[in-house]
């Protein structure tokens, strides 16, 4: 099978299983989706208190177990970090605000696209834009250092995380939170949402599919692999919606699920997530993924999101169907001053290590 | 500027290619060594080389890295 046949196949599996996951009880246009999800896992931990919001979804704790069970056989799980993992941890930070102003990450993005909602097609020429923005510092040799070899104790950090996340799911105590009605509410049953999780987790672990990475490479060195991915997601996510999920299609701009009509803050949500991104190398999902492998510092931009996610709904950053909020947009213009700033800063001092690095004694 | 020797170990994406890309915009016949620590890096070089026409050699270290020489 050839490369790309099979990045377009991991395309069509996720976009398929994004339909099957909505016929089986996700909310609409959320069959996956990586920034919604920590948010749900965030409120059924407690870490806010938006009432609709809370579930511990497996189909995050599929995506880390499938991942690195298949890194583990495959013996490509390798315990690394130390590449500036707080400014991992504040780009991930404000990657979640971007995403849940804006109503999901790229991923969910694409499947509100294959749904006609033509708000995502507002926020995908923000993530391209914000993508754009991105590859201008790597051009410039933005870098966030190099990792090294960490204690294998912390690789296992996901994999525990997700254990964790399912015996709390199963056993319900006092403490963990469930919505009763709203998207946390909705949710396919608990073994069909993990089995797709693993099954998504798996295969993107082989093929390192990430939304990200399509654009990235598109635009910096005309790479259309990844590309093909997410067309791959688009395509099956439509065909999936008009067979099973017919009566939720909805071509146009207003009465979408979970989403909001502000072009501008739909744009400049998913620019932050376009931006924050490429800085930190992938994608929410992709993220997911390394984090899963072993990547210490992928681990570190996971719980940034977690964090982001708390706060966007502990101070009413995150939007809502009735459109932004004031916080929101303050907050998103912070996560622009911050972002450049770091990618400022990376960029200067890589100038310096730069010329080392390239030199073989 | 060293166009012959590339050490992109412990580089995340997109990094490992774009210093290759580099080198490579140098190339004057000689062979570019890349060393990588990472299967993924090796994918994503190998893609990006054998698509500018480049040939791919790739040997796997001892210490888990891997030694890619590019060459026309």
């Amino acid at each position: 099978m050839t490369a790309r046949l099979k990045i377009i196949l991991s395309g069509l599996m996720v976009g398929q299983l994004g339909s099957l996951l909505v016929l089986f009880g996700n909310p609409v246009n959320m069959g996956v989706c990586v920034a919604c999800f920590y948010r749900d896992i965030a409120g059924g931990l407690g870490l806010h208190q938006a009432g609709v919001v809370q579930y511990l979804r497996p189909e995050i704790a599929g995506f880390i177990l499938g991942a690195f069970l298949i890194s583990r056989m495959k013996g490509e799980f390798r315990v690394r970090g130390g590449s500036s993992p707080i400014l991992r941890f504040v780009l991930g930070f404000f990657l979640m605000i971007g995403a849940l102003v804006f109503l999901g990450c790229p991923l969910r993005m694409i499947l509100r696209l294959a749904n006609g909602d033509l708000n995502a097609l507002v926020g995908l020429f923000g993530y391209i834009a914000g993508i754009y923005v991105g590859i201008q510092f790597i051009r410039k040799g933005f870098s966030l250092g190099r990792s090294v070899k960490q204690k294998t104790a912390s690789g296992y950090t996901m994999p525990l995380f997700a254990i964790a996340l399912l015996a709390l799911l199963f056993a319900r105590p006092a403490f963990i939170y469930f919505s009763t009605e709203g998207p946390g509410a909705a949710t396919a049953p608990v073994w069909i949402a993990l089995g797709a999780g693993l099954l998504i987790g798996g295969v993107l672990q082989r093929t390192r599919l990430c939304t990200a990475g399509g654009f990235r490479d598109a635009i910096l060195i005309k790479d259309y692999h990844f590309l093909w991915g997410l067309v791959g997601i688009f395509i099956a996510s439509l065909i999936g919606n008009v067979t099973y999920n017919l009566e939720f299609f909805n071509l146009g701009f207003e009465g979408q699920a979970i989403a909001h009509t502000s072009h501008l803050w739909n744009f400049l949500g998913m620019t932050l997530v376009g931006l924050t991104a490429v800085l930190l190398g992938g994608c929410p999902l992709r993220q997911t993924i390394l984090a899963s492998e072993g990547d210490t510092d992928a681990i570190i931009t996971v719980v940034g999101m977690i964090a982001g996610a708390a706060f966007a709904h502990n101070f009413g950053l995150a939007s809502s169907p009735a459109g932004p909020t004031f916080n929101g947009q303050i907050a998103v213009m912070i996560g622009f001053a911050v972002t450049i700033a770091i990618a400022l800063s990376a960029v200067r001092s890589e100038v310096t290590i730069g010329k080392g690095v390239r030199s073989r004694g | 500027m060293d166009n012959t020797f590339v050490d992109a170990r412990g580089r995340s994406c997109p990094e490992p290619v774009i210093l290759t890309k580099k080198a490579l915009e140098g190339y004057n016949g000689q062979d570019l060594e890349v060393l990588v620590d990472l299967e993924v890096a090796v994918e994503n070089i190998r893609r990006f080389a054998e698509n500018q026409g480049f040939l791919v050699d790739v040997s796997h270290l001892e210490d888990e890295d891997y030694r890619i020489i590019i060459k026309k």
